[in-house]
This record gives structure tokens, sequence and C-alpha cells, in this order.
């Protein structure tokens, strides 16, 4: 299949963008890596794009700025992206291609893996259903995370979505096990001090050598932001399917992901969709996403949890919209709820995990944590109409029970969601400060909860003695 | 056979030249790894190709190699139950055969050919009868739910030569010789081959006339689908479409439920195969999996296919519905195979139309739409079957003026619009009451008419309550509740209960899941005879305060809980407790 003759071509048509054209020449492969050497002696790897009789399209990492088109050397390599795997990634830093950026020496590879997987076949998935406990009283009551599951934080600029993530990483663990797991971190295009805030943060856990890291910084190429997130996907990929390892992926900024996307889309000149972002924008970020589950018959898993700043604080936007299309629910942030001081200022209603009922209940949390879910949330919908109706017309003309409501907004907000950055609750004490804040509402409004656990759960009925 | 060379790759759209003598939408193999492949253009000796697997490592120069057939399906026993790819491949033995992860180039039959199914011959038919298209030589139970008929293929027809005995027979044995005159002889095999973007054939249209009955409340009683009509889910992100879908095939009365999943999330498919092996249909008490055909292209397998999903999706459910069932399609969702026309379309350089989509992009939607409908099947006996397809539409943004949304409105006759303000709310099913719309009420009247002659009654006045209350809660949001006088506060608070005691409706509770038709109509006249003694009791002077009081609202609340079969009774005593009640109140009044 593969000749023995190197297939190299001494010089390009036209540079652009990061795309550098090329004479064709026989037996170019379509996605297939290449070497591009510049007169400057600098080495950069790219991938061929399209490829016809004519001429063969590559999109070079690290761009194609200071190509001198007529003294290129094109090398094509034969084979797709892949990057070299190994158990001892753990503990070190890379750049979006993989290379060591820690100052230590190459990993001695024990595969070589396409970067951009294979899709699993559906019908080998097992449906995710084991109750990540974060510690955080919103996520793990109302948002509840299983294991290989997808779930994005929504933020926005100056939001301490950094903080949550981080905290989430360092407090989350399943109930009764000791398992092997890991972290893989991608920063794609943030500051170095975000990234190193990640880094610190992981390194005071204690957990860092579980952690892989894969750091693009602004100051870094930016088409290589189009590789990082499968980069790191492939390494946990091979930490959980290899060595049955459960792994939590954390990207951050998944928006300039997007963006480098767009720039690239901008410079094939194809027709733009919505906002300018590629129209196949959903479709390329399915081929990131979708690498999270679990397998049949496999001990491992890959939870995504990717962070995307939403441009605007708005929620339609391209890049939160797909997300959302694809994800497995959505953790958003609220400019709102950082502005009274509550973390982590979760917004409510529009958060969302769309796995929690797989993931809890008896057994796996507790036999109330879904009733009692849904009738936080519905006395939360009320509390907040309430809130917007005073708004308008004063409280005075509010019913008494309508008082209740409001307040319970309030109680919701800063005794359920609020809580210390350090504060570790578990569910049981989650669900508990839950009946408490139902306990200031008239009993029978708690439509939503059946009469046995209500007698079971109820303030009301567990202080009279009894259970 | 054709051979050509590839010419050009670009991503998904493969170009080849040599190619003259090929057909539009003849299959060819792609490439050493002999990738699948259609030809959806042709000029002069170039193909244009779209390929079905990743072509990743395809290199100009490449042989193409033409097959002289249509993409088809294989349709026979062993197509219950399984799940397939866009492609028919079937996922399941995909597993054993290469692990957990899809590879290309693979090629495996879609149907085993080694299991021996027990055929049963239809007992009239002899050697000398007429043979038609269509008609029924025999069945095979293929599963407890399921008696897959073996029919005779389109475009047959003579005189019957031989026809087997009762016994077991794998899907490529000759079960009927068939003499179609002129010396020939047709062998007849269990399975057939159908190409999937070629309507099959019937003998007759018929009207829908009778509801598709869904157990979903707010379908049933408000928005009602047709069997054999066809219907939109259009929704934002998280609006609970794909809950829907999966409710209706889950509950639905039908013979068989197939479930596309057209570029969506892999682990909603495999939670759909488990809880459909886990789950019973209530008529029966079998998994529901016996009467379910899974089609899964999901969103990182290639888009190419997701075309190919859907036909292969509706060709399946025609062919149940030739053997006289009730069948019901799903495709979740539609805007990702309107995405995957897109992007060939632009690989295609073709001159784009709104927002980027090729200017077919409606009557391509109209094909799919227009393929469901009641009919009178081809061939003896006579029997009617029906196919009602159900499409989600993702719209970006969850503005329903994009073209892929307003193109589906052209051709569907309900449209269940599900509202992201509700689902933020967790009111569920989200569907708007506002913006849905049936335009099969009054065809499917006749049919409730026979549970309850004052369906369509019940009916208009809840959604006449909603609609008022939409008007109210302007001035509400205005001037507040105070301002209104006790006849419009008690019109709201009827309209709350309409809306979380009956529409409301979690997909996931035991009981609530499914509403029975007759529950679903006395729940609905509990809540306006509830009203209307009330709006009684205020007229004569019973304060609004006293009314709301009453711990006869929390019985009513929890009527979804209160399982089908004990219904009746529920219904019973709570009417008599609401007029007891009212009339002691306002008896109270009057001393
Ligand atoms: N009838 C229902 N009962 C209870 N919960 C529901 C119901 N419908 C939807 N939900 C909730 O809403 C969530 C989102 O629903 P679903 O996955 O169907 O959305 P979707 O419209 O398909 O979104 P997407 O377009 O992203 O696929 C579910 O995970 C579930 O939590
Ligand atoms: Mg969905």
């Amino acid at each position: 299949m593969t000749s023995l003759s190197v297939k190299e071509v001494r010089k390009a048509l036209s540079a652009k963008g990061s795309l550098l054209f090329v004479e064709a020449i026989p037996g170019i492969q379509y996605n297939e890596v290449v070497e591009v050497d510049l007169s400057s002696g600098e080495t950069r790897l790219g991938q061929v794009i399209d490829v016809s009789k004519e001429v063969a399209v590559i999109q070079v990492f690290g761009g194609v700025g200071e190509i001198d088109v007529k003294s290129v050397a094109v090398r094509f390599k034969g084979e797709t992206l892949k990057i070299p795997v190994s158990l001892d990634m753990l503990g070190r830093t890379f750049d979006g291609l993989a290379r060591p950026i820690d100052g230590k020496p190459e990993i001695v590879p024990e595969e070589w893996l396409d970067i951009n997987g294979a899709p699993m076949n559906p019908a080998e998935r097992t449906p995710p259903s084991e109750f990540i406990e974060t510690g955080i009283s919103a996520i793990d009551g109302l948002y509840s995370i299983v294991r290989g599951q997808k779930l994005p934080i929504f933020s926005g600029s100056g939001l301490p979505h950094n903080r949550i993530a981080a905290q989430i990483v360092r407090q989350a663990r399943v109930k009764g096990k000791e398992e092997r797991f890991a972290v893989v971190f991608a920063a794609i295009g943030v500051t170095y001090e975000e990234a190193n805030f990640f880094m610190e943060s992981l390194k005071k856990a204690g957990s860092v050598e579980n952690v892989v890291s894969f750091i693009n910084t602004a100051a870094s190429p930016v088409i290589e932001r189009i590789a990082i997130p499968r980069v790191a996907l492939t390494t946990a990929e091979f930490l959980a399917w290899k060595y049955g390892m459960h792994v939590l992926v954390v990207m951050t900024d998944m928006t300039n992901y997007c963006e480098a996307l767009r720039e690239l889309s901008a410079a094939r000149e194809e027709v733009p969709g919505r906002r300018g972002y590629p129209g196949y924008m959903y479709t390329d970020l399915a081929t990131i996403y979708e690498r999270a589950g679990r397998i049949k018959g496999m001990t491992g898993s890959v939870t995504q949890m990717p962070i995307l700043t939403m441009p605007n604080d708005d929620i339609t936007h391209p890049i939160p919209d797909l997300t959302g299309y694809i994800t497995e629910g959505q953790i958003v942030l609220s400019r709102d709820m950082h502005r009274k001081g509550v973390y982590p200022p979760i917004d409510i209603l529009l958060s969302l995990s769309r796995l929690m009922k797989d993931g809890v209940g008896p057994g796996k949390t507790r036999d109330d944590h879904y009733q009692v879910f849904m009738q936080l949330i519905a006395a939360y919908t009320e509390g907040q109409y309430l809130r917007e109706l005073s708004a308008i017309i004063g409280t005075e003309s509010l019913s008494e029970v309508d008082k209740k409501y409001l307040r319970f907004a309030d109680l919701f907000e800063r005794k359920f969601v609020n809580q210390g950055e350090y504060e570790r609750r578990t569910i049981e004490e989650t669900l508990d400060i839950g009946w408490e804040l139902l306990a200031t509402l008239p009993e029978e409004d708690l439509k939503l909860i059946s009469t046995d656990i209500i007698r079971k759960y109820h303030p009301r009925y567990r202080s009279k003695g009894g259970t | 056979m054709v051979v050509g060379k590839v010419l050009r790759v670009s991503g998904p759209l493969v170009i080849a030249e040599g190619m003259r003598g090929s057909m539009v939408y003849e299959v060819v193999y792609v490439g050493d790894d002999k990738l699948i492949g259609e030809i959806i253009g042709l000029q002069e000796d170039r193909a244009f190709i779209q390929v079905y697997e990743d072509t990743s490592g395809l290199r100009v120069g490449e042989e193409v190699e033409g097959t002289g057939h249509l993409l088809s399906a294989e349709l026979g026993p062993g197509i219950v139950g399984k799940v397939f790819d866009g492609l028919q491949r079937p996922l399941s033995v995909l597993g054993s055969l290469i692990g957990p992860f899809i590879k290309k180039g693979v090629k495996v039959n879609s149907l085993p050919r080694d299991v021996k199914w027990p055929f049963t011959r239809s007992s009239t038919l002899k050697p000398g009868d007429k043979i038609e298209p269509g008609m029924v030589l025999g069945s095979v139970q293929e599963t407890p739910l399921i008696e897959h008929k073996i029919m005779v293929p389109p475009g047959v027809s003579g005189t019957l030569k031989e026809i087997s005995p009762d016994g077991d027979y794998t899907i490529e044995d000759t079960i009927a010789v068939v003499d179609l005159g002129g010396g020939k002889l047709k062998e007849i095999q269990m399975m057939q081959k159908w190409p999937v973007r070629k309507p099959r054939p019937y003998t007759k249209r018929l009207e829908p006339v009778e509801p598709l009955i869904t157990g979903t409340r707010v379908l049933d009683m408000m928005f009602p689908i047709a069997r054999g009509g066809k219907a939109a889910v259009p929704g934002g992100f998280g609006s609970g479409k794909t809950v829907l879908l999966q409710t209706l095939t889950k509950w639905a009365r039908t013979q068989l439920n197939i479930y596309v999943g057209c570029g969506e999330r892999g682990n909603e498919m495999s939670d759909a195969l488990h809880s459909f092996l886990k789950l019973k249909d209530p008529k029966s008490g079998r998994p529901l999996a016996e009467k379910a055909v899974f089609i899964a292209n999901t969103s990182n397998m290639p888009v190419a296919a997701r075309e190919t999903s859907v036909f292969l999706g509706v060709t399946i459910g025609e062919y149940f519905r030739d053997m006289g069932y009730d069948v019901l399609m799903v495709a979740d969702s539609t805007s990702r195979w309107a995405e995957a026309m897109r992007e060939i379309s632009a690989r295609l350089e073709e001159m784009p139309g709104e927002e980027g989509f090729p200017a077919y992009l409606g009557s391509r939607l109209a094909e799919f739409y227009e393929r469901s409908g009641r009919v009178v099947c081809s061939g003896s006996p006579t029997r009617e079957g029906s196919l009602t397809i159900v499409g989600a539409v993702s719209p970006p943004g969850a503005d329903f003026s994009e073209p892929v949304t307003q193109n589906t409105l052209r051709y569907i006759g309900t449209l269940i619009a599900l509202d992201i303000a509700l689902a933020n709310r967790r009111h569920f099913p989200a569907v708007s009451w506002l913006m849905s719309y049936s335009l099969y009420v009054e065809s499917v009247e006749r049919w409730w008419r026979k549970l309850f002659n004052d369906w369509l009654q019940v009916r208009n006045e809840a959604l006449k309550i909603l609609q008022r209350e939409n008007e109210l809660m302007e001035i509400v949001r205005l001037v507040g509740p105070d301002a209104l006088p006790d006849d419009d506060k008690l019109l709201l608070d009827a309209a709350r209960m309409i809306r979380e005691d009956f529409l409301q409706q979690n997909a996931f509770h035991p009981v609530d899941a499914y509403s029975p038709p007759e529950k679903t109509v006395m729940m609905l006249k509990a809540i306006l005879e509830f009203y209307h003694e009330a709006d009684k009791a205020l007229s004569s002077g019973v304060s609004l305060q006293k009314i709301r009081e009453l711990p006869l609202r929390v019985k009513i609340a929890r009527m979804k809980e209160v399982p089908g079969e004990k219904f009746a009774e529920t219904f019973k005593s709570l009417i008599d407790e609401i007029h007891k009640t009212f009339s002691e109140l306002i008896g109270g009044e009057k001393k």
C-alpha cells in the first residue's frame, strides 16, 4: 500500500490564512499528514484537506506565516495525524500536538493513535448511570453528573467557571469506590494565567500525578486549537479503554476552538453559516463531544466537562447553541447570581442534566432525590415569577402564600445554591437542606412529591420522632 | 460494470472520472477500501459521489466501481428488535465482529442469512392461483409481537407454480415459484430488496381519520396526530424533542415502531435500546423491543449517511405498512439530515439557497413526509395499513423562522411546537398550546365521539381558557393580579390547573408516562367541572379565598398518579365530591 519513496513537493502554488496550496503529485491521501519545511529550518505539521488531480490543499498547524511559497518543501507522510500515547503521560504537560513542554524528555510511546478516533458503535455503549458526587449542592441535587456524560459549563467573561471546574475536579468522587481515575486537561487559547490557575489548583489537590495537561495559550498558534481537543480526547480514550481508568476531560475554552474553526473556514472561502461560523460546525463539534461514554464490558469511562464562554452572555449564539444540541445538558452560569454574591452562580432554570434520571434514586443517591429536585425547581420557578411580578406591583398585594414563595427563592439561592469553594456537601446533606427549604412552603403545595416520600423525609414528620 | 477513477476528494464528496454509463443514485464502491458511496450527480464522464464512510486515506487515482443497482434495503424476517446504521449494517452484529468502534470498509449482510425462520403458508393458497404484487404468501412469527407477513414483491404477477410447505427456512431459501408467463419463472424468497429512495406501491390512498393514540395527553386531547398522518416537533435544545419522540415510540398504539436517530447522541440511542428491552408493551406485557426497529446514525458517524438513515426508516415503515399494520416512524432530527444536505451541496458548489441550504431542501423534505399515509395495501387479502411520520426539527437558537422549520411546516398535519421557556420552567412536555396546531382535529373527532360525545367541546373549552389566560397575564404583568375581577382570577386558577394537573406529564413516571384515552378525557372533564361549579359558587357569593382553600384541589392534582384501570371509579367519586362540596359552599352562603 505505501510506497517507500517519500513523496515530496518542493514548491507551493500559494499560501493563505493557514492553508497552503501545492501542485498535486500522484498518491496523495485525503487527510494525510504532511511536514512543511520552511527555509528557516523550522518544520511545521499539516494535513491534506482537499485533493484533486491538480491541487492539494494543506491546512498547516502553526499557520502559513513566514512561509516562502517558492522555497518550501512539503513531505507527505502517508498516514493520518497520530500522536504517541503512554501511561507515562500522567503527570506531564504537552502542547496542542502532544509535544512535551514541561522540560522533561519525550515519552516512550506505547501506541500511536489517530487523533480523530473512531465513532463508538451506539449498540456497544452502556447508558451512563453512576452518580458522581461533586460536593456542590446545586450540581449534585439538581444537575447530577454521571460517569460517561458530557456536561459543559456555559459561562460569561469574568464569571468563575474556572473555580467551579477546579472545585469539581478536586472534589468529585463516586460513592464507595476506589478506582483508577485521571484528569485530562486541555487549555485552548486561554491566557497563561488561566492555564496556570488550573495546573496550580490541581497540584494543590495533590492529584498532579493523575493529570495530563495539554496547553495552547492565547499566544500559541491558532490552528493548533483545531487539534488540541482531539489530542486530549485521544489520550483520555487511551487511558480509559486501555487501562480501565475513569477519565474526566476538562477543556477550556471551547469558544476559542470555534473561533479557530471559523478562521479556517474563512480561509477556505467556504459559504459561511450563521454568524459566520461554518455550516458544519454542529458535526465538527459532535466529533469532539461524542467522544465520551461507557462501553459494554469495559471498566473505564470518559466524562467530559467542556467550558465555553457565551459571547455577550447570549445562549442562542451558535457556540453555546450547537454545543447544547450535542451535550447531555449544560451548567449555565448567571451574571445576576454572581452579582448577588452567590457562589457557584448557577442559573437554576437554564441549567440541566439530561442523564440525571438514570443516576439518582434508590440505591444510587436516595429515594427522594428526583422528586425533591422537581419540587425545588417548581417552587423556585414560582418564586422567580413572583419576584418579577413584585418588581412591578410591589409585594403588598401579594398573598401570604406568595410571600412564602418569595422567601423560598431567596433562601434557596442563599442556603442551597450558595456554598464555599472548599465546602464539600454529601448528597444526603444536600437533600436535607432541600427539605428544610421545602418545609417553609404549604405542605399541600408539594404536589410533585408523593405522599409516602413526604411522610418519610418532611421535617415535620421526621422531627416528631418516629423515623 | 463501470469502473472509473478518483479525481478529487473533499470530505464526504468524491468526484470520479471515467464513469460514463452510470446512473444517478447508483451505489458505487470507492477506492481500495471499497467505501460505500452513492452517485448524486453525473456530468459527462464525471460522477459526483457522496461517500457514506470516512474518506481519510483515499487517493486520487484509486478505482471507483459501479454496482448497477440503487441503494436498497433488505426487507424480511430478522429486522425487528435490531439496530442498524444508515446503510442498514446491523450494529449489534458489528460489535462482535470488529469491537466497540466503527471502522470503515466493513461489509456485513443487513439480515442474517443463517437463521431459519418458521414459515407458515397461507392456508388458502394453492398452485395455479393467480399471483399479484403484495399478496400474502404466508407468515413468520418473528417476535411474540410481530407476525411478519411474507408478501409477493412489487412487480411480480403470474400464477403460483409451487409454494413450500410449512417449515423452517432461511430468508434466501425459495418459498414459492411464480410462473410469470411466457415460460419465465420467478423464485420468491422471504427477503426482498427495495430502493430506499423510492416509495413502495399500494392500491389506494385513504384519508387519515383515526387518531393515533399516543398516551400523551397534550397530543391526544389538544393536538392529535392521525394514523397515517405526519407531524413535526420543532424545539430548541433541551426542549424535550427526543423524550417526546421516544415516548411516542414506547406507548403509541401501533403494531410496529421505527426509531431513527439521525445525527444525534450515542448515549441517547443506547438509552433507547436499553429502555425498550426493559419496558413492557401495555397490552401484551412483552418488551417493547419486540415491536421496534432502531436506526442509528449518530452525530459523529459519517454525515452523508444521515440521509440514508431517514429513507431507510421510511422504507422499513412502508414495508410493514404493506403487511396491514399501523406503523409509526420517528426521525430525530430531520435538521441534522438537512445540514448534511447543506454540507454536500456546498462541496458540490451548488448555488446556495436560504442560509446555505440547497434549493431542493423543501422538495426533499416533501419526498420524505409524503411517504406517510393510510392505504389499502396491494394484493390479497384486502387489508389497510398506515405509516405515521413524526420528525424532530432542531432550529438554531430555537428560532422557528429558519428554513428547515419553515419548509417542514408546508408538509405536515400536526405541529407540535416545543417552547424552550416552558421547558426551562420544567413544564413537560413543553408543547406550546399557543403555537401548536393539528389539521386532523375535525377528522379524528368521529372516532372520539364514540368514546365521549363531547370530546371536541371539552378540548375547545380548555384551549379557550388557556388562550384567555394568556391575555389576562398581559394585564397581570402590568398591574398585578389584584386588579382583576374575581371571575377572571378564577379563570387563571382553572388555567393553572389545566397546565399543571393535566398538560404536564412526566415521561418517566411509572404510571403517568402513559395516559389511556379515557383517563385523559376524564381528567380534563374533572378540572372543567370544578371550574364550572366554582364559577357558579362565585356568582352565588362564595369568596374566591374559600374556593382556593378547598382540599379537593389536591385530589385533582393527584389524578395523574391513579392507574388507568381504576380511573373511571376515581373520576366518578371526584365528580360527586365536586358537586357535594360546592352545593355545601353555596348552601352555606345562602344561610
Ligand atoms: N415529558 C417529560 N418528562 C420529564 N422530563 C422531560 C420530559 N421531556 C423532557 N424532559 C427533560 O428535558 C430534558 C431534555 O429533553 P430532550 O433530550 O428530549 O431535549 P431535545 O429537545 O431532544 O434536545 P436536543 O435538541 O438537544 O436533543 C430531558 O433530559 C428531561 O430531563
Ligand atoms: Mg434530542
